[in-house]
């Protein structure tokens, strides 16, 4: 919590006796206008652009909207209630299970090595070191780079055959390298390296950042009490790293669950819908195939499986005896 | 909503020393793995920037007919330069002017709206604050998937459509749940007996937050408008359903148009994107500094 409370509210006096329900909103509101006039903008434009749309995306979900009944300024729209048809269609469809599968995949295995390798690298940096400040600057140019410029560089070195990769590949003696962007399993390791390439200098900066919170007194105490390097790390440090760590990784989950950059400008989810992602395929229901019912339930199933997700990480961080959020 | 790409950077207090780990002398071998892995890392790092970088050097038929692996150019030219700025009556300078335009306009509409509510969420224990202050974040969760359709029907019917104020409709919140939440952070850091001393001498409550609390929070604000810039900078999902005529695309979608197509013209993209990409690294290597670590504070704690 906040140090600069200015005022808290005088617990509200309850049951009989009390001022009556209307002269209670009122005193509040004479407190509090200036709070909610401050508000007023945000949540304005919000409800207009984030929770109108919300309602509606998960009205448009249990209908059958797509281009011919819907959308169309030039003639009404004459879509119908369809209930939960489109869930069910979807569940039950081999696409689903292969893009929910590959989502996972994309999630798990990117986050993984942003953090391995972020967390590395900010070990790396946290010495005493020759030319320290140069290493930090060039490892950052992933970040610092435009996200659809990073993706053009990696979709161009993957080019077959004349891309950097294969190019280099036939050097070592291979002599038909892979078609990244043509062969379904290759294009999802394309893609996952991209956004590992692309999400680490940001979780090396955040882990550094809580390794030099750490006070080094511990880790001087250890030392003291005869820890080796592997023992201070464990029972040190990595301890200290827990509050930054679970934020950053709920985060990049998060993030890269959603992302939609690397997978629509590397691959376009092709070939076919091999490297699709959820939030990408529901995307190409909406716009390629104009199916907007189905599309915004997909839309409703990311939601949810993010929802459940992340309450279920808070559940599990707090049980491991960390606060992420108040 | 953040399905952009672009994360945001964080506010961090003062750095502390750096290089807090081991003070003993390292022995040789130890420090040559420690700087081995540096640089390969380093290399891995730029390299893919280097590559559109020499490629843009190179002519046409060295870049697609290559039989061999030639890191530098045979020839070098310029023209690949020239031919991307000139290309389509000027039509990269458009794409660049129209993200420029609307990544600005989205930082100043962005910005304000999260400087508002960033401060009464800071400084005012409502009824409803911890509903609103939880709406920004459950906001985050929220798929582009569910609300790109209603929001493309909305600016359907203000016929709004292939027109930039359509885009900055749809870009005018995406980036507002995550900057009010780190410039709520922000505001928590500075002593409210500013704005004691402010009233009393007689100003508003908004002149107050405006006059006084702004100034001051000048770092917090730079740091919220380069979020906001970049987030809408790299934006593709709407401007590529939004955006039809071509001299409205912004960069990405007008760059996509170069590899998304039979004939691949990899020597225009590999020019425009060091166009694009060298004021970035340079704006961005430039505010990093400032752009520190330290994510739990400010943005994260409640």
């Amino acid at each position: 919590m906040t140090t600069t409370d200015k005022t808290l509210p005088a617990p509200g006096l309850r049951g009989r006796g009390g001022p009556s329900l209307g002269e209670r909103l009122r005193r509040s509101f004479g407190r509090w206008w200036f709070a909610y006039a401050m508000l007023l903008p945000v949540f304005v434009v919000m409800g207009l652009l984030v929770f109108y749309p919300l309602g509606r995306g998960i009205y448009y979900s249990f209908t059958n909207a797509d281009q011919y009944n819907a959308l169309n300024p030039l003639q009404p729209s004459t879509y119908k209630w369809i209930g939960i048809d489109n869930y069910t269609r979807i569940l039950k469809s081999q696409e689903f299970r292969d893009v929910l599968g590959f989502t996972a995949i994309w999630t798990f295995v990117n986050v993984f090595f942003h953090f391995t390798l972020g967390l590395a690298l900010a070990l790396a940096l946290n010495r005493t070191l020759k030319f320290r400040g140069t290493y930090r600057m060039l490892l950052l140019v992933p970040w610092a780079v435009p996200s659809f410029i990073s993706a053009f560089a990696w979709r161009f070195m993957f080019n077959n055959p004349y891309g950097f990769l294969d190019q280099f590949l036939i050097k070592l003696g291979w002599e038909t390298p892979p078609a990244f962007l043509g062969d379904p399993t290759w294009a999802k390791f394309a893609v996952i390296t991209t956004n590992v390439w692309l999400g680490v200098p940001f979780m090396m900066v955040a882990l550094l950042g809580g390794l030099q919170a750490i006070d080094s007194d511990l880790l001087d105490a250890a030392a003291v009490d005869g820890a080796n390097a592997w023992q201070r790390f464990w029972s040190v440090t990595l301890p200290g790293l827990r509050p930054v760590a679970a934020t950053v990784i709920l985060l990049g989950l998060i993030w890269t669950f959603n992302m939609f950059n690397v997978i629509y400008l590397v691959t376009g989810g092709g070939p076919g819908t091999s490297t699709q992602i959820l939030a990408t395929y529901a995307y190409q229901n909406a716009f390629d195939f104009k199916l907007y019912g189905v599309a915004t339930a997909y839309g409703v199933i990311i939601l949810s499986i993010l929802l459940v997700f992340s309450q279920f990480y808070r559940y599990t961080v707090k049980r491991m005896g960390e606060e992420t959020w108040s | 909503m953040s399905s952009t790409g672009a994360t945001p950077p964080v506010l961090a207090p003062p750095r502390k020393r750096a290089g807090q780990g081991s003070r003993r002398v390292r022995p040789w071998y130890m420090s040559a793995v420690l700087h081995g892995s540096l640089v390969v890392a380093t290399i891995i790092a730029i390299f893919p920037v280097f590559w559109i970088g020499i490629s843009s050097f190179k002519p046409r038929d060295e870049i697609i007919n290559s039989p061999t692996l030639n890191v530098w150019p045979d020839n070098w030219t310029w023209s690949n330069y020239s031919d991307v700025i000139s290309a389509n009556d000027y039509e990269f300078l458009h794409w660049f002017g129209n993200s420029a335009l609307i990544a600005v306009l989205t930082t100043i509409v962005g910005v304000f709206l999260s400087a508002t509510a960033g401060y009464a969420l800071s400084r005012y224990r409502f009824p409803g604050y911890r509903t609103a202050l939880n709406s920004f974040l459950v906001t985050q969760m929220f798929p582009a998937a569910i609300i790109i359709v209603p929001i493309y029907q909305i600016i359907t019917s203000l016929n709004l459509i292939d027109s930039q104020l359509g885009l900055l409709l749809a870009y005018s919140t995406v980036a507002v749940p995550f900057c009010t939440w780190m410039l709520k952070g922000y505001f928590d850091t500075i002593p409210i007996s500013l704005e004691e001393a402010g009233r009393i001498d007689g100003l508003t409550p908004f002149g107050t937050f405006w006059r006084i609390v702004m100034p001051l929070s000048t770092p917090g604000l730079a740091v919220t408008c380069f979020y906001t810039f970049i987030t809408a900078w790299n934006e593709v999902a709407f401007a590529n359903i939004i955006l039809l005529s071509p001299d409205k695309y912004t960069l990405p979608v007008g760059l996509r148009t170069y590899v998304f197509q039979f004939d691949q013209a990899w020597e225009k993209l590999t020019a425009g994107a060091m166009l694009v990409t060298i004021p970035a690294v340079l704006v961005f290597l430039f505010a990093q500094r400032y752009l520190v670590s330290g994510l739990t504070r400010g943005g994260v704690k409640g």
